[in-house]
């Protein structure tokens, strides 16, 4: 089967033989989840609602697809191809490497990957400046902290998380240079990013040496963290979706990744969606912080002013926010 | 390091302990009756699942509480008729448990609540909250014993209480009733038990089933009082450390208290303090993790002597013809 498949697409690039592969004038779009399902509150249904938005305005309908296993994935992109989906919309990391093995293969289908960089000519990388989003978080924090010590919480001790941290303490430092900044792993493994148990007992750790801000980047433990945050009277930042309503009145903002705008825009163009790395900063409105009417209360003029004109600098380029993945170092502590 | 800290790291301490000590406790039930139990980490997660929906959809902890033992208790079951009735290997049915447990909750949770396996967030009745004892505050003012009761013995939820209650009432059945003497018999000589007349395989059962309803308790702890609602695979490997911690505790009630204390002190201090600074040599966050497990091995194989399993353990009884 292999050699019959390799001889064709062998064939194929000679040109001895029109391409089978039929493109259809009015393909689907199609957007994949990933493990964590449709519904998660978080990530994959910040990408849902990008695509219903796109089906409300424009009355096109797509196809999509919730992962099950892991060893789906490759399958599942192949048969999506295969029946003309164009372009075809991935969330998560977790798809990178198979789409390198995928994407060659069809040639004449837009791939877009969500949070990765894949470096294949017909696929669009998605990827946001989440130092940016942070470092705004933690202005708010140290702005909002009354204690002076605010602290952060990361699922999975990896680079992508470091970069979170790596804003927040940069914000944190800018705005209020005596703060401290408490900072915990939950731990090495992937089990990291479920356990809402250790990262509540974290909370109250770091509540315990004085904390009364807390930022979480870590997934499904951010849950326990917020609970104990909102348990112990302090105030949390939520991350990747707007958590805000989860304990209103006392989730002080979230920084959001606007995975939906970026499923949106894709579903729009189409097949015209250009390849390549698109980087989602503040520029481009990738990261922001969650504003409404849940966290309304805690928000002062002086704290929006401040946000606002560390907007522009960081837009116009004045503030520099150190990303953690490009030397694996932070440059303050 | 001040009093203050002190007294905030053993009550973090106490309240990581709880639910490996309800597991350990668990797995002490059913090994003393000869039968190992390496899926208390399937029965802490199904429980925590079972209890954390019903709570969700009745709004009532209690509720949650007996069907987190009913869902431990449904596993029990299949280990039990697995190992005992059908005599199959002990170890693998445990294993199959933690697979099955891991897989049908996040199936279940995702077909009933839509939220990628998770159940919704618990608020207010549908949790256990703090229990405030008499004059808590009144003697917090009380040098040194004020501050200890106020902080560390008051101010827990009631499973806190149950799950150290429980050690008293495990060794007082265990060492000091008939029915005890018996469970201990099964797992030591399982052919005398049978030649006095009693069941053995009824004995086993009665084992499996204490070992179910503690692991419920400990399974609801996790998702009904330390955190709000159920996290797939949020047992995060505290069914294995209850393992460990019973084999350091050579299988005894009050060893076992010691143990998974000393288990959630050692996560309390990494927690409080992810790298430790001595002189110019600073410890780095993965050594304090994992320094539970470092002190397991040495302990083990230095301190406590040799850790004797119940000789019975692990072998279906095979009545003879």
């Amino acid at each position: 089967m292999s050699i019959v498949k390799s001889l064709l697409a062998g064939v194929a690039v000679l040109g001895l033989v029109p391409v089978l592969a039929p493109t259809p004038a009015h393909a689907d779009p199609a957007l994949v989840f990933d493990l964590g399902g449709k519904f998660d509150k978080s990530f994959n249904e910040a990408a849902y609602r990008g695509a219903e938005r796109w089906k409300a305005e424009t009355g096109g309908t797509y196809k999509e697809l919730e992962m099950q296993s892991e060893a789906q994935r490759e399958q599942a992109l192949r048969m999506l191809a295969q029946t003309g989906s164009n372009p075809i919309v991935t969330t998560g990391f977790a798809f990178g490497e198979v789409l390198n093995k995928v994407a060659p293969d069809y040639p004449d289908t837009r791939f877009v990957v969500i949070d990765t960089a894949v470096d294949q000519p017909n696929v669009q990388s998605v990827v946001f400046a989440e130092e940016q989003g942070s470092y705004l978080a933690g202005i708010l924090a140290a702005m909002a902290s009354e204690s002076g010590t605010v602290s952060f919480i990361g699922g999975m001790d990896i680079p992508l998380i470091r970069k979170f941290e790596c804003g927040f303490v940069q914000g944190v430092k800018a705005t209020d240079a005596e703060a401290r900044v408490i900072v915990n792993y939950t731990g090495t493994t992937p089990a990291a990013w479920n356990d809402p148990v250790k990262g509540a007992e974290l909370t109250r750790a770091q509540k315990g040496q004085g904390s009364d801000i807390v930022y979480a980047a870590a997934g499904g433990t951010g849950i326990g963290v917020l609970q104990a945050a909102a348990d112990e009277g302090m105030l949390a930042i939520g991350v990747d979706s707007n958590q805000n309503h989860m304990h209103p009145g006392q989730i002080l903002t979230s920084m959001e990744k606007a995975v939906d705008n970026s499923v949106y825009e894709a579903f729009r163009l189409g097949v015209d969606t250009p390849p390549g790395v698109k980087l989602m900063d503040l520029a481009s409105e990738g990261v922001r912080l969650s504003m409404d009417e849940h966290n309304a209360p805690l928000i002062t003029d002086e704290m929006t002013a401040a946000l606002e004109a560390a907007t522009a600098a960081i837009v116009s380029g004045e503030i520099a926010v150190h990303d953690y993945m490009t030397d694996n170092a932070c440059p303050v502590r | 390091m001040d009093f203050g800290t002190v007294l905030q790291i053993m009550d973090s301490a106490l309240r990581l302990m709880t639910p490996l000590l309800l597991a350990c406790l668990a797995g002490l039930w059913s090994e003393r009756a000869g039968v190992f139990d390496i899926g208390l980490e399937g029965k802490m997660l199904m429980a925590a699942f079972t209890a954390a929906s019903v709570a969700a959809v009745t709004g009532n902890a209690w509720l949650g509480l007996a069907a987190g033992i009913a869902g431990s208790l449904a596993m029990s079951v299949v280990h039990g008729v697995a190992s005992i009735t059908f005599r199959g290997n002990q170890l693998i049915s445990g294993v199959a448990i933690n697979f099955l447990a891991s897989g049908l909750t996040v199936l279940l949770g995702q077909r009933i609540f839509q939220l990628g396996g998770r159940t919704p967030s618990l608020t207010g009745e549908a949790r256990f909250h703090a229990i405030h004892l008499p004059f808590a505050q009144e003697l917090r003012g009380v040098p040194v014993v004020g501050p200890v009761y106020a902080e560390l013995v008051s101010g827990h939820t009631i499973l806190v209480y149950v799950a150290v209650l429980c050690v008293p009432l495990t060794w007082w059945v265990l060492y000091r009733t008939r029915f005890g003497l018996r469970l201990r018999a099964v797992g030591e000589n399982p052919a005398s038990v049978d030649t006095a007349g009693v069941s053995v395989q009824r004995l086993r059962y009665a084992a499996v089933m204490i070992c179910g309803v503690l692991c419920g308790l400990a399974g609801t702890y996790l998702a009904t009082a330390l955190s709000a609602g159920f996290v797939r695979e949020m047992t995060a490997g505290r069914g294995y450390i209850a393992l460990a911690a019973l084999i350091f505790a050579k299988w005894r009630p009050w060893h076992a208290l010691l143990a998974t204390f000393l288990f959630g002190l050692m996560e309390a201090v990494a927690n409080r303090f992810p790298s430790i600074e001595i002189g110019p040599l600073t410890v780095p966050s993965m050594f304090v993790n994992a320094l539970p497990y470092i002190l397991t091995v040495i302990i083990l194989a230095g301190f406590v002597g040799r850790a004797t399993p119940p000789r019975a353990g692990g072998e279906p009884y095979v009545k003879e013809r």
